[in-house]
């Protein structure tokens, strides 16, 4: 048991080495002076001059990866050739927004999700169940910042519930809190949403295909029992799989989703470092993004264990 | 206990028709027959005969979406299970009928404690309090022989070995001592020794509770040990009803007799031993596979130790052994399907097990196999022609000669020449398997390997391919490695059998002294466990007594 | 007897079929009738709409839909109904060519893989960790780096795509190394390219087929997630992104920038998405799972 986690651990180490070859080699190998697309397009000689001594760039290109993530390391993950802040600072002074509408969207789709996939593999067949999976995959088809529109179309502009764009973060006023991250969450959850459940219900109905199915209804199981005890149970570890896979499109999502409600978030800041080609900022935002997705995945690795008792062997 | 009225059947079938929901073809026509209480019933019958469609209609357990009932009556201890509701139908499940199912591994749920999912039989409905159902589920795997009842509750079944979760399962079916057990095929996926002690348990257990018992199989072999009536059943319609003798010693139907005489015995037939050179030898063959890593190091798994053996032209050496005897992991050493770890594979004169690939493939042509499942031997995409022909273009055969080689040998294994352009899905399971014996002599091999290859095959369907290798290995000297789990097979086609226990050959010799004058204790063992072995199928007859 | 010896003969039933259910879901030949109207709008677009939809023209900025201006007219005063008739030009061409180049990339990667385990654990740790990076996060970042252009937006589309590819290409190619017809191709001295291809490549075809559907419109969304964000294709270009990122500060004034393409752009990922499932479903319902 301790094995697999230090096992699964362990495998992540690679995977997180090859990220970050990858980011480092996209500034290193993107055509023209790494320092020079760094400084950006006024960059006097001297400042080039300089940029080129901090990165090390007359070094061999394997001393200059190691040394890029020995700061890594360290805590150094640059300053920011737009605002001239420490990237650290930059970045966590916006990755509020963006947990707490990553959890109530977490929060949201689950509750929602699952019980859907659930009754549409209960219905299966049926009217009921053929319009909850049209209902999923219209969430899974629509671009984000069409459903985001849609939602500031209908409730903020016609209705007048809710206030079309900005955030106030929940320690600051939780009324206003909800009110702010109502529609993101619901914008950002359409596509988890149609995710989950289409794969609780084919997982389910997989299920209700087994032997051990036929075994409880023959010992006098009630239906419900069935569905729930048994088979949603042993659905858990693919749920769980694609819940994991599919926080990818959750990252890709805040990213349209803060633009939308102009949210000041991890997903806006990546943007704008992208528009102002600040590349400190845009390489310590990709890594920590994917860091969130590796260990996501490496703590669906380690829920398995409570899932399913033949991995704990 | 409760009162046993011997006179009045607990179940009760009266011309029960199930269609097909879609085309309304029937798949039980019109079947009658009734199970006393304290009395064993087997249902008999090939694949597609509709026994277990039977089964599961008694259940109340048929598929709504595929199955329905389009006439008759079943009662179950008076109570009539058609007409019930599906509330009504649910507390009948095992408290009047209850049910063993054919695969022990998968009829269990995987994430829950057995001892949890024995106990949910009571809850579900409403039996006694925690503490009492624990105890009920203790005292039931006491009787089903579960060794140490408190360890075995608390384990999951991927903990536990094929006959323990097939004991779990009965204990399920039988804590609330429900009048009617269906056990559909409930021995077919254990080794045989297994099979042994749940027919003694299954029977043990009806005594005990007077249960009345509808016990499903495909095996002759076992209806002799335990039927006291016989229902033999064949594309969905009863073929002969009666007791064990009247059935098994003056069958009526041509189908019983047909399927009767199919049943392998155990005593082989007399057949002059092959004097033919050797052409292929083994000798210290061992794999061991590594398990476990650097974070969970575990010792190595040695499927195979120091295996020694030949094989002469022109004979047929059977490798018989339960499951995890190493004897299929000796046939994939033997045709070079993985590399063994040690010892040596001599293919006439040449030593083959270190070859590369590319060194090695002269030789395949020398070394051919057939595999276990004929659904998925043979490439679904491909034409019977091309399937046959592939190893001869790999050799270099021009195209129109083997084509030409293609039709005979097609012919040769029983089939004509006009299916050549047909695909796999249009045969059946023993046609396939006879497009595996023409793909595997279309090289001329010294040695075929048949690993398993007449396992999924019906009895009957059986006997034939098994005749079949037998004449290619007369026709043809040809060597034949037979690989199998059941001796009764072994015995009728092989001349000489080998036994195995955990990787390695624990007897071996002529298969008239290894089933005669068995030296092993396991080749004793295994004997004494194959069912049917006091009957003469072939004659209708005890062994032993006079005709 | 044993299941395993009846499965695959349903399955082969089930593979019989599977014109015939196609042919009998609604909702599929809906969204393959809207699929072919959209394929032939963007071919004939210049038919359908005589206006130029790169031209600016300050005069008409905004204004509101009229017999001239069948969608009104965007920030710059360039014709909208045009620009949503070229913008399914653009994305047509930006996900086929983004799906078929990543699905033969991901096939031939895949294949190797699948087929020479040294290479395999080198390449599959790679693609791991581009998959470990949000594609969109990947994409953007790529663009930022290189500029954006047709080439550089469909290169940022295909490098987080193909991996995919890859481990569904191989993962089949492992599961078919064990079926006993290939072994039987080992035993009969088959070479290993031969085995490859004509054992393996065909019955990796229709999860593939499946798999690129899914891409297609994963690529569309892609493109025009892009392009909203200002780092696609260049902004006159018309493409639905683009259209949507220029009208996106008017939504307020005029919701019809955001929605005349947007919803053209929901419904062809539908229609897609739908058919991707109808061809699941008929060909195999447990191979090919979108993640």
């Amino acid at each position: 048991m301790f094995g697999y986690i230090v096992r699964r651990s362990v495998m992540t180490i690679p995977v997180m080495g090859v990220v970050a070859l990858i980011v480092f080699a996209l500034l290193h190998f993107a055509p023209g002076d790494p320092a020079a697309i760094m400084a950006g397009d006024s960059a006097s000689p001297a400042q080039l001059a300089e940029i080129r001594a901090r990165l090390g760039l007359d070094q061999p290109l394997h001393i200059q990866f190691f040394y890029w993530l020995g700061q890594l390391g360290q805590g150094h993950f640059g300053t920011s050739l737009h605002s001239h802040k420490p990237v650290a600072e930059m970045i966590s002074s916006r990755i509020g927004p963006t947990l707490s509408l990553a959890v109530t969207t977490m929060t949201f789709s689950l509750l929602v999700a699952i019980p859907m996939g659930v009754y549409a593999a209960w219905a299966r067949g049926r009217l009921s169940d053929r319009l909850v999976m049209m209902m999923a995959v219209l969430g899974f088809s629509t671009p984000v910042f069409v459903t985001g529109y849609a939602l500031i179309y209908l409730f903020s502009l016609n209705a007048g519930w809710f206030p079309v764009q900005g955030f106030t973060p929940l320690a600051t006023d939780p009324v206003r809190f909800l009110q702010t991250a109502t529609l993101p969450t619901l914008t950002l959850s359409a596509v988890y949403v149609a995710l989950i459940a289409r794969i609780t219900r084919s997982s389910v109905l997989e299920i209700l295909g087994e032997d051990f199915i036929r075994t409880a209804r023959a010992k006098g199981v009630p239906e419900a029992r069935v569905v729930l005890r048994h088979a949603l149970r042993n659905a858990a570890v693919p749920i769980v799989t694609v819940a994991g896979s599919g926080a990818a499109f959750l990252i890709s999502g805040v990213v349209v989703t803060e633009s939308v409600f102009n949210i000041p978030g991890l997903g806006r800041l990546m943007v704008e470092s992208v528009l102002a080609r600040d590349y400190p900022l845009i390489q310590s935002l990709m890594l920590l993004l994917s860091l969130i997705y590796i260990l996501i995945n490496l703590g669906i690795d380690v829920l398995y264990m409570v899932f399913d008792p033949r991995i704990r062997a | 206990m409760t009162e046993i009225n011997a006179n009045a059947d607990v179940l009760r079938i009266e011309g029960l028709t199930v269609a097909l929901k879609q085309s309304g073809t029937p798949v039980i026509d019109d079947i009658s027959f009734g199970v006393r209480a304290g009395e064993t019933l087997c249902l008999v019958g090939e694949s597609g005969s509709g026994k277990s469609v039977t089964s599961l209609a008694v259940m109340g357990l048929l598929d709504p979406a595929a199955l329905e009932v389009a006439g008759g009556r079943i009662t179950v201890d008076g109570a009539d299970v058609l007409s019930a509701g599906a509330e009504e139908l649910r507390r009948m499940r095992a408290s009047r009928m209850s049910m063993v199912f054919q695969e022990p591994m998968t009829a269990l749920n995987p994430v829950e404690k057995v001892g949890a999912q024995v106990e949910e039989v009571l809850r579900v409905h409403g039996e006694g309090n925690a503490a009492s159902r624990r105890r009920r589920v203790l005292e039931m795997f006491e009787a089903v022989r579960l060794p140490n009842p408190e360890r075995i509750h608390a384990s999951y079944p991927h903990e536990l070995s094929g006959g323990q979760r097939q004991r779990i399962v009965i204990s399920m079916a039988l804590i609330m001592n429900p009048k009617l057990l269906i056990a559909d095929e409930p021995t077919t996926a254990l080794d045989v020794t297994t099979q042994r002690q749940i027919l003694l348990l299954i029977s043990e257990l009806q005594q005990r509770f007077g249960t009345a018992v509808l016990f499903i199989t495909h095996d002759f072999g076992v209806v002799s040990e335990i039927a006291d009536r016989i229902v033999v059943m064949n594309r969905g319609r009863t073929v002969e009803i009666g007791s064990r003798t009247d059935v098994l010693s003056n069958p009526q139907a041509d189908y019983t007799r047909m399927l009767a005489s199919a049943v392998p015995s155990l005593v082989p037939p007399q057949r002059p031993a092959s004097t033919d050179p050797e052409v292929l030898s083994v000798s210290n063959l061992a794999m061991s596979y590594k398990v476990g890593d650097l974070f969970s190091p575990r010792p190595p798994v040695h499927a195979l130790k120091a295996t020694d053996m030949s094989l002469r032209r022109g004979e047929i050496l059977g490798i018989v052994g339960e499951s995890g005897s190493g004897k299929t992991t000796l046939a994939r050493c033997i045709t070079r399907l993985i590399r063994p770890s040690d010892g040596s594979i001599v293919l006439d004169g040449v030593d083959i097990s270190r070859l590369g690939e590319t060194a090695l493939r002269p030789h395949r042509r020398r070394l051919q196999v057939v595999f276990q499942d004929p659904f998925r031997s043979l490439n679904a995409r491909k034409r019977v022609r091309d399937i046959v022909v592939e190893g001869m273009l790999n050799f270099g055969t021009p195209k129109s000669e083997a084509y030409e080689r293609a039709a005979v040998l097609l012919e040769r294994v029983g089939l004509s020449r006009d299916m050549l352009m047909r695909f796999p899905h249009q045969f059946s399971g023993g046609q396939r398997q006879r497009i595996c014996i023409a793909r595997a002599l279309a090289l001329d091999p010294d040695v075929l390997v048949a690993d398993e290859s007449v396992s999924a095959l019906d009895v009957s369907v059986q006997k034939q391919v098994l005749e079949l290798l037998r004449g290619i290995c007369d026709e043809r000297g040809v060597g034949i490695l037979f690989i199998t789990h059941d001796l009764r097979v072994a015995a009728q086609i092989c001349d000489r059998i080998a036994v195995m226990r955990d990787g390695q050959v624990v007897e071996a010799g002529t298969a008239h002294a290894v089933l005669a004058t068995p030296e092993h204790s396991y080749t004793r063992e295994l004997i004494a466990a194959a069912p049917g072995r006091d009957w003469d199928f072939a004659n209708f007859r005890p062994y032993g007594q006079p005709a | 007897m044993k299941m395993s010896a009846v499965l695959p003969a349903a399955r082969e039933r089930r593979a019989g079929q599977w014109r015939a259910r196609l042919r009998g879901n609604g909702l599929t030949i809906a969204a393959s009738a809207f699929l072919v109207c959209l394929v032939l709008v963007a071919i004939f677009a210049p038919l359908l709409t005589s206006a130029d939809p790169i031209l600016i023209n300050a005069v008409n900025r905004l204004k509101a839909p009229s017999a001239q201006f069948w969608f009104g007219a965007d920030t710059m005063g360039r014709d909208l109904f045009a620009r949503v008739v070229y913008g399914a030009r653009t994305s047509l061409v930006v996900g086929v060519v983004a799906a078929g180049a990543s699905l033969l990339l991901g096939l031939l990667i895949g294949l190797v893989c699948g087929y020479f385990p040294i290479v395999d654990s080198v390449l599959m740790r790679v693609m791991d960790g581009i998959m470990s990076i949000p594609s969109i996060v990947f994409a953007v970042a790529l663009v930022a780096i290189t500029g954006a252009n047709l080439v550089t937006v469909l290169l940022a589309i295909v490098l987080p795509e193909f991996p995919r590819v890859v481990r569904l290409v191989r993962g089949l190619i492992l599961s078919l190394r064990n079926e006993a017809y290939v072994e039987a191709a080992v035993s009969l001295a088959t070479p290993a390219w031969r085995i490859l291809l004509s054992h393996m490549l065909p019955n990796t075809l229709a999860p593939l087929i499946v798999q690129g559907s899914f891409i297609l419109a994963s690529a569309i969304l892609t493109e025009a997630v892009m392009s909203f964000l200002g780092v696609g294709l260049p902004p006159e270009v018309p493409s639905w992104g683009n259209i949507i990122a220029d009208g996106r500060s008017y939504f307020q004034l005029r919701p019809g920038l955001v929605f005349f393409p947007g919803i053209p752009l929901a419904l062809t990922v539908l229609a897609i998405n739908l058919i991707g499932d109808a061809l699941r479903d008929a060909l195999d319902p447990k191979l090919a799972r979108r993640g």
